[in-house]
């Protein structure tokens, strides 16, 4: 019995709570991406950016707030700069809309265009964000690093194996399930909400009904600002923030929206989950659990993998193209908010 | 005025962009020009290739760098010499693997055509189908895989390639890149255009990741050093009395005119590439066939009633345009002398390619060539012209000043920016481009 609980520990430990702490992030993200396909109708590859400028301030803040000497200890200061972060970041998205896409908008313009667009929104957003913060890695994280240390679990449990839970990945996990729930709330339950469904649904009819796009706009963009900061922030907390790998994100955190079903809120969460759990389960060693499970004296050469670590983020892509190819509606069917 | 420019404007822009070129020569030096020039020709080759499937055909290929770097592993795998002993070691194991693969992608494509029928349960079929292949893979594979990537690790730990002159490794390198390309379309052409965007972006960084892991075929982050060249080395020239006694002549010393010398005949080269493919470019769109595609582009349904097959002919250009694009990139590895998995990234390969076709006027391949020069041309220089500028604006400032030392050290990503913003004013104020594409009634 040992043995079960020890494979256990192991796979909660490298598999499951790593999971989570990725799904969650990759979530966040796809719901960004998802709100912009389901409200302005195009492919924002200039979010992966966004999280990076989002990031970015809310590291400025909080290297601010860190030498004053604020702090709230055992939880990282980041998370008392994230509403600076989501403030500049809501200013910046809506500048951009108003001076970039709002012209395109207005001529109803292709969303091969808005695509085209996005591309050179994330070419400034990218060389504005190494101007300011330099392209380098950038360690903000503070506070306690562990809620429960491997050998501690090993002590309580008298298990072999230790099971580790990160502050960063409480703070990701625990953040997502509350910004979702409110998300969830927000569209199903408030005026606004309700009208930013509608006008994903059928434009011209919510348009009829007297709700006014621009307002749709804004608040689209504001919530999209708002969960690019907190996507990059938790992200940058977990791993480090370093621009270049935000636009290495982008095409995971695409792979998630699509999977679940792009424009779908729903699907994006699902699909943050899928891609993070496929990518660790492919690319995951399991000879130490498969040796805790087989009987006793057994020996193992290989490592048990599906797949080199090498190709973890390719496994994302490898979805994402399948994916597109056998149902490019999703999972969850999308199209509408 | 207006009506001049508008009368000359591919000379005033083209005379321009040379103008540009003499001015790095003789402010910077004649080799940094000449370096430009010939990375300005391999990106508007590049151009060229995207031009066609976008500009032609509205295709959004976003998959550019796979492209080239399979058109580069082509160089790798034409001029390198082979490595016998990696060859002995695990030769037959890999080939096996490569039957293995081939039978079982056949398998896959003739049990598909046969179970049509089946509904939900085709997919089960398949996909037992692909893993019990790919787990014969890793059985017989692997181990071959280990041993050649043992055999002297540090300078070979790969089967090297055919040791064939690099020349011939430019319309291999084509090829590789139309044959994926026809995969590639056969499966995820019917994509909507942002889908398709998506898809041949996540394709391409497959590709790469390929690339980068596949140690025994291309050394993967490793790099492959040394590929041979087309064209003299410096060392042999500095060393033959004809070249001394020309440098002598022309008053330079012998190093400077060699390495100015490789350049030009590099040059030389690649604008003989580009002159044949804007000659067949330029035919191909005025031929019976150029009218087609943009009468599929700009129509798809009436030109489907028309009876012009719209599958096949999209296929056809994306083909060709992956073509193009793979010759570009065993040119480029060409001109490094190596290959560099890891040097592949979608900024540059994919995303700034396209910016030159937006910018220079898709449609046109004139303008894509000329898109490709001044991209080029300010993503080299963006970085020297924005320390100079910056310099300048904060000369008033105290040199010790952290503001003007941050400033000075952030003048590297202003091209970036740059970019972007040329670009977005492009969209919004030139939407047609530099050189837009010509009024046909």
């Amino acid at each position: 019995m040992t043995d079960f609980f020890n494979a256990l520990a192991i796979l909660g430990n490298f598999l499951i709570i790593p999971g989570l702490t990725y799904g969650s992030q990759l979530a966040l993200g796809a719901l960004g991406v998802t709100l912009v396909y389901g409200v302005l109708r195009f492919s924002n590859f200039g979010h992966g950016e966004t999280m990076a400028f989002g990031a970015m301030v809310t590291i400025l803040v909080t290297w601010a707030l860190q030498s004053v000497g604020i702090s709230i200890r055992p939880l990282p200061t980041a998370l008392l700069a994230i509403p600076v972060g989501i403030l500049v970041t809501v200013a910046l998205t809506l500048l951009i809309d108003r001076f970039v896409y709002r012209y395109h908008r207005e001529r109803k313009a292709n969303p091969v265009i808005f695509l085209i667009v996005s591309i050179g929104v994330m070419f400034f957003l990218g060389g504005l964000i190494r101007f300011i913060i330099g392209p380098g890695d950038q360690i903000f994280f503070d506070g306690t690093r562990f809620i429960l240390k491997a050998r501690d679990f090993k002590q309580m449990t008298g298990l072999n194996e230790g099971l580790s839970l990160k502050m960063t990945q409480a703070v990701t996990i625990i953040t997502a399930v509350i910004i979702v729930a409110a998300m969830f709330w927000f569209l199903n339950h408030t005026r606004t909400g309700k009208s930013m469904r509608a006008y994903s649904d059928n434009e011209n009819l919510a348009l009829l009904s007297g709700i006014n796009p621009d307002r749709v706009v804004l608040i689209t963009w504001i919530l999209v600002a708002a969960l690019a900061t907190i996507a990059g922030t938790l992200y940058g907390l977990d791993k480090s923030f370093k621009p270049f790998v935000y636009m290495q994100l982008l095409l995971p955190i695409f792979a998630s929206a699509i999977v679940g079903g792009v424009g779908n809120p729903l699907g994006a969460i699902a699909g943050g989950y899928v891609i993070a759990f496929s990518e660790l389960i492919l690319t995951f060693a399991y000879k130490k659990v498969v040796l805790y499970l087989g009987p006793d004296n057994m020996e193992l050469e290989s490592l048990v993998q599906f797949l080199g670590t090498d190709y973890k983020i390719a496994v994302s892509f490898i979805i994402l193209v399948i994916v597109l190819i056998i149902k490019p509606t999703g999972l969850f069917s999308g199209k509408t908010i | 005025m207006a009506a001049l420019y508008q009368q000359y404007r591919n000379h005033m822009l083209f005379s321009l962009m040379a103008g540009l070129l003499i001015l790095v020569a003789f402010i910077q030096s004649l080799s940094v020009s000449l370096t430009i020039l010939n990375l300005c020709l391999i990106s508007a080759i590049m151009a060229l290739g995207v031009n066609i499937q976008w500009g032609y055909a509205g295709l959004f290929n976003e998959g550019v760098m796979g492209f080239a770097a399979l058109g580069g592993l082509a160089g790798v795998l034409i001029s390198m010499p082979p490595v016998s002993d990696a060859w002995q070691a695990g030769g037959l194991g890999i080939l096996f693997g490569l039957v293995i693969t081939i039978g079982t992608v056949v398998t896959c494509l003739f049990t598909w055509s046969r179970i049509q029928h089946l509904r939900q349960q085709r997919y089960w079929i398949t996909a037992a189908i692909i893993i019990s292949g790919y787990a014969l893979l890793r059985i017989f594979f692997d181990p071959s895989v280990n041993a050649v990537e043992s055999v002297n690790p540090s300078v070979t730990g790969y089967l090297g390639g055919l040791g064939l002159p690099i020349l011939v490794a430019w319309p291999v390198g084509a090829l590789f890149a139309a044959g994926i390309a026809f995969v590639i379309g056969k499966i995820a052409l019917g994509l909507r255009s942002d889908y398709l965007a998506i898809a041949t972006l996540g394709i391409s960084e497959i590709i790469i990741f390929f690339i980068k892991n596949e140690e025994w075929l291309t050394r993967g982050v490793k790099n492959v050093n040394g590929l041979p060249r087309p064209v003299p080395y410096e060392i042999d020239l500095q060393q033959a009395q004809w070249f001394q006694d020309w440098a002598m002549a022309l008053g330079m010393q012998a190093d400077d005119a060699s390495a100015v010398f490789v350049k030009i005949c590099y040059a030389l080269l690649f604008i003989a590439v580009i002159g044949v493919l804007l000659w067949l470019s330029e035919t191909a769109l005025k031929s019976p066939w150029g009218r087609m595609m943009r009468a599929i582009r700009d129509n798809e349904t009436a030109a489907a009633a028309m009876g012009k097959d719209v599958t096949w002919q999209h296929l056809r250009v994306f083909i060709l345009g992956s073509a193009v694009i793979g010759l570009a990139g065993a040119m480029l590895t060409t001109l490094d002398g190596q290959f560099t998995p890891v040097g592949y990234n979608p900024l540059r390969f994919t995303f700034l390619i396209w910016v030159m076709v937006i910018i220079g006027g898709s449609g046109n391949n004139w303008g894509a060539v000329l898109g490709g020069f001044f991209i080029w041309f300010f993503w080299i220089e963006a970085e020297p012209i924005g320390l100079w500028l910056i310099d300048a604006l904060t000369s008033g400032m105290d040199p010790q000043s952290a503001v003007r030392a941050h400033l000075l050290e952030g003048a590297a990503h202003m091209r970036l920016m740059t970019v972007g913003i040329i670009l977005l004013l492009t969209l919004r104020y030139a939407p047609e481009g530099l050189l837009p594409e010509k009024k046909r009634l």
